[in-house]
């Protein structure tokens, strides 16, 4: 029963978004006071609701492992914890797919419910467009991936989930990273309804920008959360592995991140309009390649779990029919937007001009690298691009990005002269030059980590220069906002590039009692027991490991075994310090009673990820920042207009008096 | 850049933003042909090797027999068969993967040594019943002919 009315309700959605579509398109078409717009926003909320219901069923599904519905029998088991029974709702396509379309309604009926700054028309065209594109993809659910489909004759069991998805990292990695890869829909439906309406305007940009800016903070969240987990669960060492699954989350990322900073310059200055027009199209189109990328099967990973020609095709028509139609939209509209103020090259504007070309010149680079093994297969030559590529190859315009980063805010608008901010940029010129004189001087150091220690010091210092001379406490939240997420780049790019100079690895056999070093840290094995844990056995190592002469601290290296799937993983145990991560992984019997065990110390590795998180703090503030500032706003322009009809009414009074 | 109009400028953007993605483009394709890494099969890696050094990926069968451990206890070596008896000898320092057997697939990514050692930084073995690498989904079918082909030797 639980699911045939989460079904229906998924049923009954997909008709409410085509009522949403036709009725959004009609009322553009009719013009203001058509009484057809008035459903749009209701049948945009209720969508809302009724997805959301039918999420709640398959997780209900999911909670009591109703054994009868195929898709918790083929990815659930009885004796599986809860909360990794709930996080599996999601762990694989069918259920994966539902949350897509969950978030995408979600989005779609807040913006219904919340957004009032646009002119209406515009929001017709707006939520049309975001009734259009979830129409596609309910279709691709409920016709080729239906979550709720029952066996003819209910499992025993269930056949279990991959182990390695049994993990926290379950529950909080895939829903975060879609609320920001599915949220970018609402850009794309905004774009395009922008274009429909002909009204590219910095309003529109400062209506946008916080829905943009909630997106990119998850997906910023989504995708550092993703890079610890498989950091500590697939026990290889590695915090980014270029593989296919983490560019499809990459590239909406690095689009997002050149839209927030175009619609910044179209709602201040009136510039940019087609530009950043074009990029609300293309971040959310990264999102829907990512989907096809990772939802058809047609890359391997362990994060592809159809296999099936029949949906990759499906996902790829929709993909032509969205992007395409966009595209077309954008090549018929783009010459009728008028074009924006001017700005001189070195100015705020033109900063972030170059900010943009190089983020897309990036995205460019990671998308052909992607794709580029689908392409020689085509000729039938096997080929896997990874590190060698990607590092050099985005670094030639990620390092000039982050000098422009540095220097750009400091520039006024408009127009501006480099020798006003000589100090600054001689101080950060003088950083950097030092740092990596100092660096090459003392340490043996790769070229690339040795720009990145280098260009990360002197942004750590030139990421706080827009506050100089400023009074601290009248600084906007927006711009504390750009000043920490700047900040938090910095951080993480320490990290990155601390981790590849600086990490040691050590590969060794060791039987009870026996040592190793690893940096400064000796690693004694002390033990190694069996133990078990509710579905799964393992061979534990007992390890004693002790930072130079302080007091050592106890690892617990694991090798499960699971029965259902039987499937074998590695439990890494990490040591934390506040100067990096001693990472341990325990593997097969070497043989006369040892173990072999792989040890690594990774100093500041932990940057990465709190920069990551430092990052999305930055996003939080200017959200705040801005939403508030519209608030503040709209309550001057109310109160504007209440003093003028109150003076209208006086005036009228006064002329009744005289009357 | 003052005194141009708006639509020059915007013309002026347009094409610098043109210019620095064909640069990104070219500078990929440049460099994805000589940083790919490419995938082997033992009989091509013998027929047309990879020069010294180079990062490639070999796959194949892991012979029965040939694993063996050295006395470090974590260097591994072995033997990977291919089609028309090819066989290539794999050293690897490392934890191999679960599900590494011999008799099963197996992905080494790595580089040729001069003495013809194939040097594996990686092992990619079956991840379970739902991951398999892409290249060793193939391989089981090639077995498979090959299979079919010998016991079929000699009846027409």
């Amino acid at each position: 029963m639980i699911a045939e009315l989460g079904l229906a309700a998924l049923w009954l959605a997909a008709a409410l978004a085509a009522l949403q579509t036709v009725a959004g398109f009609l009322s553009v078409r009719a013009g203001q006071g058509a009484e057809i717009a008035a459903l749009i926003r209701p049948a945009s909320m209720m969508q809302g609701l009724l997805v959301a219901f039918s999420f709640a069923m398959l997780l209900w599904l999911f909670a009591i492992t109703d054994l009868s519905v195929k898709l918790v029998a083929a990815n659930s088991h009885v004796d599986k914890p809860l909360i990794y029974k709930l996080s599996g709702t999601w762990g694989n396509h069918e259920g994966s797919m539902l949350l897509w379309v969950t978030v995408m309604a979600a989005a779609g009926a807040l913006i219904a419910a919340v957004e009032h700054r646009l002119p209406e028309r515009t929001m017709y065209a707006t939520l049309g467009a975001q009734g259009l594109v979830a129409l596609g993809f309910y279709g691709f659910l409920l016709l080729s991936s239906n979550p709720f489909e029952r066996l003819p004759v209910p499992a025993l069991q269930g056949m279990g989930l991959n182990p390695l998805l049994q993990d926290i990292g379950l529950a909080l990695h895939p829903p975060t990273l879609y609320f920001g890869y599915v949220g970018l829909s609402v850009a794309f439906s905004f774009a395009v309804g922008a274009l429909l309406t002909r009204s590219v305007t910095p309003d529109f940009a400062r209506a946008m920008r916080p829905w943009v800016l909630g997106a990119w903070v998850f997906l910023t969240l989504g995708i550092t959360a993703g890079s610890y987990w498989a950091y500590y669960e697939l026990g290889w060492g590695g915090w980014w592995f270029w593989d296919p699954v983490e560019n499809a989350s990459l590239m909406p990322w690095l689009a997002a991140t050149a839209l927030l900073h175009s619609a910044s310059v179209l709602a201040s200055r009136d510039a940019l309009r087609t530009w950043t027009i074009m990029l609300g199209v293309v971040a959310f189109s990264m999102s829907m390649i990512g989907t096809f990328l990772v939802r058809s099967g047609i890359l391997t990973s362990v994060h592809a779990f159809a296999v099936d020609p029949e949906r990759g095709t499906f996902i790829l028509v929709l993909l032509t029919l969205y992007i395409g139609g966009a595209l077309l939209l954008f090549a018929l509209r783009a010459n009728t937007i008028s074009e924006g103020k001017r700005f001189s090259v070195t100015s705020r504007e033109g900063a972030l001009v170059f900010n943009n070309v190089m983020l897309s010149a990036i995205l460019a680079i990671v998308l052909l690298g992607t794709l580029y093994p689908l392409l020689t297969e085509a000729f039938n030559v096997r080929v896997s691009v990874g590190p060698p590529y990607f590092n050099p190859v985005g670094a030639i315009f990620f390092m000039p990005m982050l000098l422009v980063m540095g220097v750009g805010p400091l520039l006024r608008w408009r127009e501006d002269r480099p020798d006003r901010i000589r100090s600054e940029l001689a101080l950060f010129a003088a950083l950097i030059i030092a740092a990596i004189v100092l660096l090459s001087l003392l340490v043996e150091i790769a070229l690339l980590p040795l720009l990145g220690l280098a260009m990360g010091l002197g942004l750590a210092v030139a990421s706080f220069m827009p506050l100089r001379s400023r009074q601290l406490g009248r600084i906007p939240a927006a711009t504390w906002g750009m000043v920490l997420a700047h900040f938090g780049i910095t951080v993480a790019l320490i990290g990155m590039a601390s981790e590849s100079a600086f990490s040691e690895e050590e590969l060794v056999a060791l039987s009870a009692g026996e040592s190793a070093t690893v940096g400064p840290w000796t690693v004694t094995l002390e033990a190694v027991e069996p133990v078990a844990g509710p579905n799964w056995t393992a061979i534990q190592g007992r390890l004693s490991a002790r930072y130079g002469d302080s007091e050592p601290v106890v690892l617990a290296p694991q090798a499960r075994s699971f029965w259902a799937p039987p499937q074998q993983t590695t439990e890494s145990a990490l040591s934390t310090r506040w100067n990096g991560q001693l990472y341990a992984v325990i593997g097969d019997p070497a043989g006369e009673g040892r173990f072999q065990l792989r040890l690594w110390w990774k100093p500041f590795v932990t940057l990465i990820w709190y920069g990551g998180v430092v990052i999305a703090l930055g996003g939080v503030l200017a959200l705040i920042g801005h939403v508030l500032n519209d608030l503040r706003r709209r309550h001057r322009e109310r109160r504007l207009d209440e003093q003028r009809s109150e003076e209208e009414a006086l005036g009228i009074l006064s002329g009744e008096e005289r009357l | 850049m003052r005194t141009l109009k708006p639509k020059h400028q915007r013309l002026v953007l347009v094409v610098v933003a043109l210019i620095a993605l064909l640069a990104a483009g070219l500078l990929a394709a440049y460099a994805l042909r000589s940083q790919a890494s490419y995938f082997y099969l033992p009989e091509q890696l013998l027929a047309d090797p990879p020069e010294i050094g180079q990062p490639v990926r070999l796959g194949g069968m892991v012979e029965e027999g040939s694993l063996a451990t050295d006395s470090d206890g974590v260097t591994m070596r072995f033997m990977v068969t291919g089609r028309e008896n090819s066989r290539i000898p794999v050293r690897f320092s490392g934890i191999a993967p679960d599900l590494f057997v011999e008799g099963s697939g197996v992905v080494a990514e790595g580089r040729l040594a001069s003495n013809g050692v194939f040097v594996a930084d990686n092992l990619l073995a079956k991840h379970d019943e739902n991951y398999v690498p892409r290249e060793l989904q193939d391989m089981e079918q090639h077995q498979a002919a090959e299979m079919a082909e010998e016991t079929t030797v000699g009846l027409e």
